[in-house]
């Protein structure tokens, strides 16, 4: 890209510059990125440095920008669910099973409330993923390696249990439209139950590596901060707006798949610091465990999909013998469904904001146009506003705690 | 005490607008609102600052393309929440494909900056005011708007396949 080239070597502190704060009136330029170890994916900022400080910060983004949103005007709409997988994906099923909700939205599809808890499960199950990936990884950026190779054990645990789900680990695209492809098996009961058993300990066991460490608290405190009025200028949502204070959560606010069944707090920060936003997910975990037990106590009986013959793929066996379910199966597979032209926009809470989609059908066998809401490239902006003025490893923490992952920023 | 829902929403916009209010619509519970590129940030301001509505908090924005509406080919259509009353409304602005300079939002949200930069990205949507407009996701040097509709994902030099059969 052209920036690097047009930003001159120590250039004056001329324009927009602080001259008063530097010794030299000089700046140096920094290239962090774009495959810088300490940033954990493909972002470039070119920083302007006053000595130690950051003066300015020049982002680029669109490394790894696969065209999602093109790519979803060509296919089906059971054929979308894996391009989410790509989104956020440290929390692939939240994504997939979001898109799955926009679609039943649309079609103002009935769904059975086992579906509704068996996706609670999945999803807060991927939340505790997502944290513990964001929050360990604040410890490694302070040079805490111990809380991160311990804690990932519970991230292997939970990846074991969507592979019983599903099939497979990372990029999951778990359920279908209607409910799921299978019901829970009983190796994923017990794994379930085991994990709910055991994994309090784990959890306690890195909170007390780093929650009330003093080397840890002193690292991160006043690391990053954003006022809650800034937050909401832009756009943040999730834990992030959270540890500044303002208690946003769409579960709680625009409740989908029974979220206002369960009891739980919304947990939030002071002054949205890099503090606040690993605390707001330590006890975001606890909270998702809490609702993990409540579903699963109560997960309701019956079926593990909605009556949709039209979007639900009809049993292999059926398939064989009966035509109807033939020639259903035929359409889904080809993507020939019919659907009803409208315009909906749902979010879901992702792990790391208000993740949206903005569908347009026109009612023919694609979406006329999908646009995802993806909290990170919305918040990633305050970036630069967040670090000014700080050194450049706090720049190192305040990103890892902001949760920014590359595959949701450039879509 | 006034309940704020989408009838009282509609109203205080219609009020405001006028006759520039185009179009509206409540669909899936969102009470969705045609205006022009004109009135357009009159309207979000009027919302934001609203002492009763408060739509401060835009949700996203994104770009739209209709090369059949001849005349209003494109469009740029704005979610805003408010956080206090729990509501949600859509905007939408549609414009010529030749005359596509909209004033920029980055005057009421700062989140604005990358949602207009995208759309002018993927559409390219002029934001007048705007105070960095240039590509975001996509390479500097690309020479058009990828998601608007003339652009197809396969290459539609390709011969050697035919999708007739399949309703495509």
């Amino acid at each position: 890209m052209n920036d690097i080239a047009n930003i001159p070597n120590n250039n004056k502190a001329a324009k927009g510059g602080d001259s008063k704060e530097s010794i030299s009136g000089e700046f140096t330029t920094l290239n962090l990125g774009p495959t810088h170890p300490a940033t954990h994916g493909i972002f470039q900022n070119i920083l302007q440095m006053d000595g130690e400080r950051i003066h300015s910060t020049e982002q680029t983004i669109g490394y790894i920008h696969r065209a999602f949103e093109k790519l979803a005007e060509r296919r089906p709409y059971n054929q979308i669910t894996p391009i989410t997988d790509r989104l956020n994906y440290c929390s692939s099923p939240i994504n997939n099973i979001g898109w799955q909700l926009t679609v039943e939205k649309l079609i103002q599809a009935d769904i059975p409330k086992r579906v509704d808890y068996m996706r609670v499960i999945i999803m807060e199950l991927a939340r505790i993923a997502d944290h513990i990936i964001c929050n360990s990884v604040i410890g490694v950026d302070t040079g805490a390696m111990t809380g991160f190779l311990y804690i990932f054990q519970w991230r292997e645990k939970i990846y074991e249990l969507y592979e019983e789900a599903c099939g497979t680990r990372l990029t999951t695209n778990v359920g279908r439209i209607g409910g799921f492809e299978r019901d829970f098996s009983p190796t994923f009961h017990t794994k379930l139950k085991q994990f709910i058993k055991d994994f309090p300990q784990g959890l306690q066991e890195f909170s007390n590596l780093l929650e009330r460490n003093r080397i840890f608290m002193d690292r991160v405190i006043n690391c990053g901060p954003i006022s809650a009025e800034r937050a909401l200028a832009y756009g943040f949502t999730g834990p992030n707006l959270r540890a500044a204070g303002v208690d946003y959560d769409v579960r709680v606010m625009n409740p989908y798949c029974s979220y206002n069944d369960f009891d739980f707090t919304i947990p939030l920060g002071t002054q949205g610091d890099t503090y606040d936003r690993f605390m707001v997910r330590q006890q975001e975990m606890w909270e998702s465990l809490k609702i993990i037990k409540a579903a699963y106590e109560n997960l309701p009986e019956g079926k593990y999909h909605a009556d949709l013959p039209d979007f639900y793929l009809p049993p292999k066996d059926q398939v064989y013998h009966n035509m109807e379910a033939l020639i259903y199966h035929f359409k889904i597979v080809m993507g020939e469904t019919k659907m009803p032209a409208g315009e909906v926009y749902h979010s879901v809470e992702g792990g790391n904001g208000e993740l949206g989609y903005y569908l347009v059908s026109d009612g023919g066998r694609t979406p006329y146009r999908l646009h995802f809401r993806r909290p990170c490239f919305i918040y990633y902006q305050a970036y630069p506003e967040m670090i000014k003025g700080a050194l450049l490893s706090d720049a190192i923490l305040t990103m890892s705690s902001m949760n920014v992952i590359a595959g949701e920023l450039d879509a | 005490m006034i309940t704020i829902d989408n009838n009282y929403l509609k109203e205080q916009i219609a009020s405001h607008l006028g006759k520039q209010l185009l179009y509206s619509e409540e669909t899936y519970g969102m009470l969705c609102v045609e205006t022009t590129k004109e009135s357009i940030i009159s309207l979000l301001q009027f919302l934001k600052e609203h002492s009763e509505l408060q739509m401060s908090f835009l949700t996203t924005m994104c770009g739209i393309h209709y090369p059949d509406h001849k005349g209003k080919e494109l469009g740029v259509t704005y979610h805003l929440h408010s956080l206090v009353n729990n509501i949600r409304v859509r905007v939408k602005i549609f414009f010529s494909e030749h005359d596509c300079v909209v004033p920029t939002a980055t005057t009421l949200f700062d989140t604005a900056n990358w949602m207009e930069r995208e759309a002018f990205d993927f559409y390219g949507i002029k934001f007048e005011g705007h105070p960095n407009l240039k590509r975001i996701l996509n390479v500097e040097h690309m020479n058009y708007h990828p998601l608007r509709k003339e652009y197809p994902l396969e290459d539609a030099t390709r011969t050697d396949k035919d999708d007739h059969f399949f309703g495509r």
